[in-house]
């Protein structure tokens, strides 16, 4: 088949200029900018000395038996973002496709009101919820107050690793619903029918025909929850106690403590973790995947 | 002929509006159905329910001797090719027809060999390895009658399967299915508003409307002697003409009494008379039993198509012979032209040929009232 992609004319390039201009002050300058401050130094010489930095630096720390090991600060810590990031996407993939599922599968007017439920925690702000997490997690919080007067031991929840991932999941997972959502509500009816008059059952369709064809979908809700959760800060800070301190957090310290340079470079390294990250996602969508361009 | 599909006084209504009502109809062996009608007539509705997705209100679906209501599509040994083909668009052609194998597990061998076999059936092997995607309708529709026929159902249903293809491939597709049917000796129920297709493919048309099925017969038994107006004006065209059978072989209408072939009447009773446009001769006004004028000549390259007003009502009329606009004509009919129906609830809906079509009908009459306004 003829490609339908089109190249703009001398017109349409005119009529894209406002657009254009606005991506290059907003998107491509700043970008610039953290790739020539992670290359100087204070003084605005060439330096590698940043990046180094963050390769090489290293903190004891204290295990749970006592011992005392050397370790690289910030590659454990990234290490630990990477780590709660692909849990939180998980665990948000796990809640998110069955919740598109049944939301795409049900009734038109239902359909409505359970997608504006998904949203309206996306109009709040996100301190504010991280601020109400924190009142329900905690130790005299909600939860432990209604497990009290169930006559249930109470459970330490703030300051864990889980509480950080619920923060994270609870903020994400629209992300994850909503790409998942609008490829389930446009698949054609007929296939699932095709597929159960050519000998699926239910299971089987769900693995042979609707799984398949919402993995786009499952794709780009992973992109989207993996790649904030992997530069998120303060949800840590606020629900993790401060124990968790992740590559987020290490980035806004350093630009807190005006440590500019080393912030673009810590900066600069994730930005290119995230665009191999983004690289091979659509290199295997466009190789693997019905909807891609690849054959 | 063995009897497969027996549908028993089936019912079904959706939220209210009644979709089948009472539909009793024996599908044989072998057989190659049609089930033919007008949008929203229910024809659809009675294939999904043979497929088993829907389910009848009242009613009984049994499948050789069994009932099978309850029983879902995959459990049915009958398959569908849909009218939108519903191919699935992440599988190249050779996994397309080989997803019922798989789904049966049937080793991987012979799975090559069946899929195979079965595209070359269709003439599709050269593209075993495309997308999809990347067919063409008269492809795709290949395609999906192969992925339906792999599994040897009892019997293949087919919703309107031609409708999206254009005039020149639909009657190549209708020769073709027409071979598939007889060399794979498959049952075929064919769903469809065409009423030629109908005619030249079928061996029982089931004509219906309003939910109900008005006739089941032949090509030849539908066309010649159809039961009521509804099923004489929708197969075909036709001159439906009030009249008396004053006797049995004796029809009066249009002011002149006619012999006929059609017996079985009460004396005088009110009839609806049918005359195909091609039965009637157009002679001399002189020796003529009905006279006229041609109020319009259409050339349609076979023959051409004429509007007579003959006191009051405009016929419709066929002929090969060259009649000017305008003209005084006569016509004579013979016996065999004359096809007699009792007065149904559709008597007087379909008028003479002042318009084709029903809309341009309404739309006529809403302007008659307003002029009288």
């Amino acid at each position: 088949m003829k490609s339908l992609t089109k190249r703009p004319g001398n017109g349409s390039r005119t009529a894209l200029a406002p657009y254009s201009l606005w991506a290059m002050l907003f998107i491509v300058v700043p970008m610039v900018f953290i790739a020539y401050y992670a290359f100087t130094d204070n003084n605005f010489q060439f330096t590698m000395e940043n990046i180094t930095r963050f390769f090489t630096t290293v903190s004891n720390v204290k295990n749970p038996d006592g011992s005392v090991e050397e370790v690289r600060t910030y590659l454990l810590i990234l290490g630990r973002s990477l780590k709660l990031a692909v849990i939180s996407t998980a665990v948000c993939l796990l809640i998110g496709y069955p919740l598109a599922y049944r939301i795409a599968h049900a009734r038109k007017r239902t359909q409505k009101i359970m997608m504006t439920l998904v949203m309206i925690p996306m109009w709040m702000n996100f301190l504010i919820r991280t601020y109400a997490w924190m009142t329900i997690l905690q130790d005299a919080g909600i939860i432990n107050n209604i497990l009290s007067k169930l006559g249930l031991k109470p459970v330490h929840i703030i300051g864990t690793e889980v509480a950080v991932i619920i923060g994270m999941v609870y903020d994400y997972l629209p992300y994850m619903v909503l790409p998942i959502y609008s490829i389930m509500v446009k698949m054609d009816s007929g296939l699932i029918e095709a597929a159960h008059d050519l000998g699926c059952g239910t299971l089987s369709v769900l693995r042979r025909v609707i799984f398949p064809l919402s993995l786009p979908g499952v794709l780009s809700g992973i992109t989207m929850v993996l790649i904030p959760s992997i530069s998120t800060f303060y949800i840590s800070q606020k629900l993790g106690s401060g124990k968790f301190f992740l590559i987020g957090d290490a980035i806004e310290g350093q630009y807190v403590a005006n440590n500019l340079h080393f912030a673009a470079a810590m900066a600069f390294i994730l930005m290119i973790i995230l665009l191999l990250f983004m690289a091979l996602i659509k290199y295997f969508t466009s190789r693997y995947l019905y909807g891609g361009n690849a054959k | 002929m063995e009897k497969i599909i027996e549908l028993k006084h089936i019912s079904k209504s959706f939220d209210g509006e009644t979709v089948l009502d009472d539909i009793s109809l024996d599908i044989h062996d072998n057989e190659f159905l049609t089930l033919l009608g007008p949008s929203g007539c229910g024809k659809t509705t009675t294939l999904r329910m043979i497929g088993g997705f829907e389910h009848p209100d009242q009613g009984d679906v049994v499948f050789m001797g069994k009932r099978i209501n309850d029983e879902p599509p995959h459990k049915r040994n009958v398959n569908t090719v849909f009218q939108k083909y519903a191919l699935f668009p992440h599988l190249s052609v050779f996994e397309n027809v080989a997803f019922p194998l798989r789904e049966r597990k049937v080793p991987k061998k012979e799975i090559e060999e069946k899929v195979n076999e079965m595209l070359k059936t269709v003439m599709m092997s050269a593209f075993a390895n495309r997308r999809v995607t990347s067919l063409s309708g008269g492809q795709q529709q290949r395609v999906a009658i192969a992925r339906a026929l792999i599994n040897h159902p009892k019997i293949l249903l087919l919703d309107e399967p031609l409708g999206a293809l254009d005039l020149k491939l639909r009657k190549d597709m209708q020769v073709e299915l027409k071979k598939i049917q007889k060399s794979t000796g498959i049952t075929f129920v064919f769903v469809t508003h065409d009423q030629e297709e109908a005619l030249s493919m079928s061996d029982t048309i089931v004509v219906m409307s309003e939910g109900k099925i008005q006739q089941i017969g032949t090509p030849t038994e539908i066309y010649n002697e159809p039961v009521n107006a509804f099923v004489a004006d929708f197969i075909g065209e036709s001159n439906i003409l009030d009249g008396v059978m004053l006797d049995d072989f004796r029809v009066k209408f249009a002011g002149h009494t006619f012999e006929c072939l059609d017996k079985g009447f009460a004396k005088n009773e009110p009839v609806d008379v049918v005359v195909r446009p091609e039965d009637v001769d157009v002679v001399d006004p002189a020796e003529a039993e009905l006279c006229g004028d041609v109020t319009s000549v259409t050339f349609l390259g076979v023959h051409n198509e004429l509007i007579v007003d003959i006191a009051g009502f405009k016929w419709m009329i066929q002929t090969t012979d060259f009649v000017a606009e305008g003209a005084h004509i006569g016509i004579k009919l013979d016996p065999d032209a004359i096809h007699i129906m009792k007065k149904s609830k559709y008597s007087g809906m379909f008028g003479d040929y002042s318009t084709f079509s029903d809309e341009a009908d309404e739309l006529a009459n809403v302007q008659d009232e307003e002029d009288a306004e």
